[in-house]
């Protein structure tokens, strides 16, 4: 892959990974992680 | 080796990789709520809204931050089967960043892996012919276990990735919580036998191959290895300079070819070779 092609795939992966995330903070998926993370996550300690 | 002489090659020679110690400080940054531990609970402050780069359960005691593969199982799987945009932004941002430098330096469970490895037992080559298709098998866990599942399956669906297979869950979560939580303990069943005996299954892995779990399951190391051509942060190799005495290859714990696959996907950048390399003929950085 030719190193221009290396580079519009970087910079355009790093705007969109941006983009979600603001798309993402703006509908308040962050207070959903947060949600999930401040509880004991019975499936992840093996207990269902 | 004829012709080289490490005390006159300049920039060159075999030096202490900090490595183990990055890995020790992220382990403890990333885990740092020690009341957890003690009290038989989890933190939960609001640092937990943002997803760490590492796989780093929630729900061991310690934990600050939210592991992105729960993260992102909760959001695709959860009462609205969203597209979770928070989620894959963040790790697309990681992953673009860092490749799997992540796995390298800063994930506590890669961690483990290294220290079991330094137990000294026989230790194994996986013969080409089994680890070459192995390697795909994280992509497919990632694929089926972290995506489709929660996507497709109707109904609040569990993390089936962290109810089934994650060992990282069980170490970190399920162990100190079980230990010092009653009523938990009491809870554990058939479930938490499984997922004890994939552990085990990993820790006994861990001694024989270095890092298993990192080479053929982790659904995370698979996602950023998408990355590693396009990441910021490269590993490079100056042909001229190198003697080709493969001493990095020998201490690279993911049995890259480095010599011919420098940015290879399964690379964790760890480090070891450049460290090793008696000419200084690998770099890395953004």
């Amino acid at each position: 892959m030719k190193h221009k092609q290396i580079l519009m795939a970087r910079y355009g992966l790093l705007g969109l990974g941006a983009a979600l995330t603001v798309i993402g903070l703006l509908r308040q998926e962050q207070l959903e992680v947060l949600q999930k993370a401040v509880r004991i996550c019975l499936e992840c300690i093996g207990i269902g | 080796m004829p012709g080289v002489h490490r005390d006159r090659v300049k920039g060159g020679g075999p030096r202490r990789s900090p490595q183990r110690v990055i890995q020790l400080v992220s382990a403890v940054v990333l885990n740092g709520y020690m009341a957890g531990f003690r009290k038989g609970t989890i933190f939960t402050g609001s640092s937990k809204a943002v997803c760490v780069p590492v796989l780093n359960c929630y729900s061991c005691p310690g934990a600050l931050g939210a592991c992105p593969i729960g993260a992102l199982q909760a959001a695709a799987g959860g009462v609205k089967h969203h597209f979770p945009f928070y989620v894959l932004g963040l790790l697309t941002l990681f992953g673009v960043v860092l490749g799997r430098l992540a796995c390298g330096l800063l994930c506590p469970f890669g961690l483990v892996q290294d220290l079991l490895h330094h137990i000294p037992v026989p230790k194994m080559t996986v013969p080409p012919a089994l680890d070459r298709p192995a390697r795909w098998l994280k992509y497919g866990i990632l694929l089926v276990f972290v995506l489709l599942l929660p996507a497709f399956v109707s109904g609040i669906t569990p993390p089936y990735f962290c109810e089934y297979i994650c060992p990282a869950g069980t170490l970190g979560g399920g162990v100190p919580l079980l230990l010092t939580n009653p009523p938990l303990r009491e809870l554990a069943g058939a479930l938490f036998t499984w997922k004890a005996l994939v552990l085990a299954a990993v820790v006994l892995l861990s001694m024989l191959v270095h890092r298993p779990f990192c080479r053929y399951l982790c659904p995370l190391g698979a996602f950023y290895a998408l990355f590693q051509r396009f990441s910021f942060y490269q590993m490079s190799l100056e042909r001229d300079k190198c003697v080709d005495c493969k001493r990095c290859e020998k201490a690279c714990p993911m049995a890259v070819e480095v010599t011919k696959q420098i940015n290879s996907a399964e690379c964790i950048r760890c480090g070891r070779c450049k460290y090793v390399c008696p000419t200084g003929a690998i770099k890395s950085g953004f």
